[in-house]
């Protein structure tokens, strides 16, 4: 009898290991050295929570990561609101002029580099004398992670039997009805998980964030980005560990979400 | 005035004309099944029906109003979709009552109404399950409650049976039948299946290419099609061309380059062309040993082909054989194995003698 591939075996255990490792040893690390008591950072000096109370204390620091939270909330609930509209759109509105034009654009910010789309916008937001701060760093991140909701939301859409609407309809729903208490309720999973995919997406860029934000208002990437660059200190690690708990929660609510959406019988969101 | 009248219906995707100048009339409480090769036009003619197309000619009218432009969900007709097309986030309850609700139907009625359709379907017990937690044949019964739920004038089927395997078809079509009778209502059932349509149907309307060829009772279907296609699209048939070269008394004398000379009885309406073909279905013909006795057609004329069994094929209720004409031509026969011990079996390469009446005989115009 052939062995099955997923058996228990040194060889398997030992790649296992270390692929896990390659992935999450330099995070562990960070995580570890975040409760590092030393005011060095390479150099360990017994267990202490010293850094994350010079974090809570420092004024600015909690603002960018204020700042930084606040775009995501506001950017990833516009993205979702557009994104999900043009899902639609893209995937029930097979007969409009120009469709293909209108996919390609709407997914041009997936290969467009960060810097050009970035650059664009500052010279945009400049042309127009609008003052740069946080609304310009929100349309910013809108127009960035719009696209990526329109993936999630529109794979979703497309693999959704078209006869559940006309069903809807059949049994007395007018098509606004049909879409609101039968479409809407199925593709709500790949909604959530757009949405979540926009505010990570927001929560961790720098680049268009440097180029559209203004004096007195930056988010914590770019905080973290200008301090690492006057030297690592320890309360940085400390930031870190708490940004990456609060992706590891968003990662098991889109999980559970994707969960749900399976024990409704149909295809998963992809994430 | 029947319930559904079908006048001059038409309706084109692009340069295809899926439907084409398509009348029909339908009354009430009748099993009627539509009829034809995939890509025939049926499903689109039972979706215009439904309101999910819109006809670009013709009108449609239901109880004397033409529903042709009225919204899907304004129309007194239902329909039970071919893969179901159950809500995969409402359990079996909420789909049967989905559509009272949408009528703003007073709730301890729709409770009454779902707990009568649960039963109607024998699903009861199942109320609170979610459609992913069926099998295929419990979802097909939801799909049905549902479907009838709401009373509707006409229930439309498309293609309700093809997601059962054989056992579970066939209990279905004496179920579907059943219910039919009992409550009277109009079923249109569209089918690719020629045996699902003959078993249920009281009539069928074949379509060939967005065309009603013919519309007639399982039986005038099978022993009177009006074509040529028809015949060999519904069961299975063997076909001699050739030349009508004498005719009087009801008798047609058809020269056959493939079986000779055949007489067949003449048939209404008669044949307006001499260049025919003679149609003549396996079970009706008949093979002996020797020449048949006269007496054995009674008055009829009989044909007699001679020829060398070539094939056998035992079915179990039925044996078919394929048999080599003195021409080459190949001529299939079917007979009932009537009796336990092969008596009456042939073999191949055995010489045999195939016969068959005139009147079993159809002319048809090719």
């Amino acid at each position: 009898m052939a062995r099955p591939v997923n058996s228990i075996t040194r060889f398997n255990m030992t790649s296992l290991a270390l692929g896990l490792a390659f992935l999450y040893l330099p995070i562990v690390i960070l995580v570890i050295y975040s409760f590092n008591a030393s005011r060095l950072v390479t150099v360990w000096g017994g267990w202490s929570l010293r850094w994350y109370h010079e974090f809570f204390n420092d004024r600015a620091m909690l603002d960018a990561a204020w700042m930084s939270l606040s775009v995501a909330a506001v950017s990833a609930t516009l993205a979702t609101l557009l994104g999900t509209l043009a899902a639609i759109g893209l995937a029930r509105g097979e007969r409009f002029r120009g469709r293909a034009l209108f996919s390609g654009m709407l997914y041009s910010p997936l290969v467009m580099p960060e810097v050009i789309s970035g650059l664009s916008l500052l010279l945009l937001f400049v042309a127009l004398s609008a003052e740069r701060g946080f609304w310009t760093v929100t349309i910013a991140h809108t127009t960035l992670t719009m696209c990526f909701v329109t993936v999630v939301v529109q794979s979703r859409l497309s693999a959704l039997d078209r006869s559940l609407e006309e069903a809807a309809m059949d049994l007395g729903c007018d098509p606004v009805r049909a879409f609101l208490m039968v479409t809407l309720p199925l593709i709500a999973p790949a909604i959530i998980a757009g949405w979540m995919l926009a505010f990570t997406l927001s929560l961790d860029d720098v680049v268009i964030a440097s180029f559209t934000t203004g004096p007195g208002s930056a988010t914590l990437p770019i905080r973290i980005y200008s301090e690492v660059r006057l030297g690592v200190k320890p309360e940085i690690n400390a930031i870190c560990t708490l940004v990456i708990a609060l992706i590891a929660v968003i990662i098991v609510v889109a999980s559970f979400a994707s969960k749900l959406s399976n024990a409704r019988g149909e295809s998963a969101a992809p994430l | 005035m029947p319930l559904l009248r079908i006048e001059g219906v038409a309706k084109s995707f692009g340069n295809f004309r899926a439907v084409d100048k398509v009348s029909l009339d339908i009354r009430a409480g009748e099993f009627f099944a539509l009829l034809g090769p995939s890509g025939c036009g049926k499903t689109t003619l039972l979706r215009m029906l439904a309101g999910f197309e819109t006809p670009d000619e013709g009108r449609i009218l239901l109880g004397g109003n033409d529903i042709a432009q009225v919204l899907p969900h304004e129309r007194p007709v239902n329909m039970m979709f071919q893969n179901y097309a159950l809500f995969p986030h409402l359990s079996v309850r909420d789909n049967i009552a989905f559509g009272l609700r949408r009528a703003g139907m007073p709730r301890a009625e729709i409770a009454t109404r779902v707990a009568e359709m649960v039963a109607l379907v024998k699903l009861e017990g199942m109320e609170k399950r979610k459609p992913d937690q069926l099998s295929g044949g419990q979802r097909q019964r939801v799909a049905l409650a549902r479907s009838l739920a709401r009373r509707p004038q006409v229930l439309l089927l498309d293609e309700p049976l093809a997601a059962l395997d054989k056992k579970l078809r066939e209990s279905t079509q004496g179920e579907l039948m059943e219910l039919q009778r009992r409550l009277g209502m109009t079923f249109i059932i569209v089918t690719h299946d020629q045996e699902e349509a003959m078993t249920m149907a009281g009539r069928i309307g074949v379509m060939d290419a967005g065309r009603l060829v013919q519309v007639a009772t399982p039986r005038n279907l099978y022993e009177a099609p009006a074509t040529r296609w028809i015949a060999g699209f519904v069961g299975d048939v063997n076909m001699f061309d050739g030349q009508v070269i004498a005719s009087g008394q009801g008798r047609l004398t058809v020269s056959t380059s493939e079986a000779g000379s055949l007489t067949v009885s003449e048939m209404w309406p008669p044949v307006t062309k001499n260049v025919v073909s003679v149609a003549i279905r396996p079970e009706k013909v008949r093979l002996s040993r020797r020449a048949p006795a006269l007496d054995e057609g009674g008055a009829q004329t009989i044909n007699r082909l001679d020829g060398v069994v070539a094939d056998v094929n035992y079915l179990g209720g039925v044996t078919t054989y394929k048999v080599r004409l003195e021409s080459g031509a190949t001529l299939r026969a079917s007979m009932a194995n009537t009796a336990r011990l092969d008596v009456d079996a042939y073999l191949a390469g055995q010489r045999v003698v195939a016969w068959f009446t005139a009147d079993d005989c159809l002319v048809l115009e090719q």
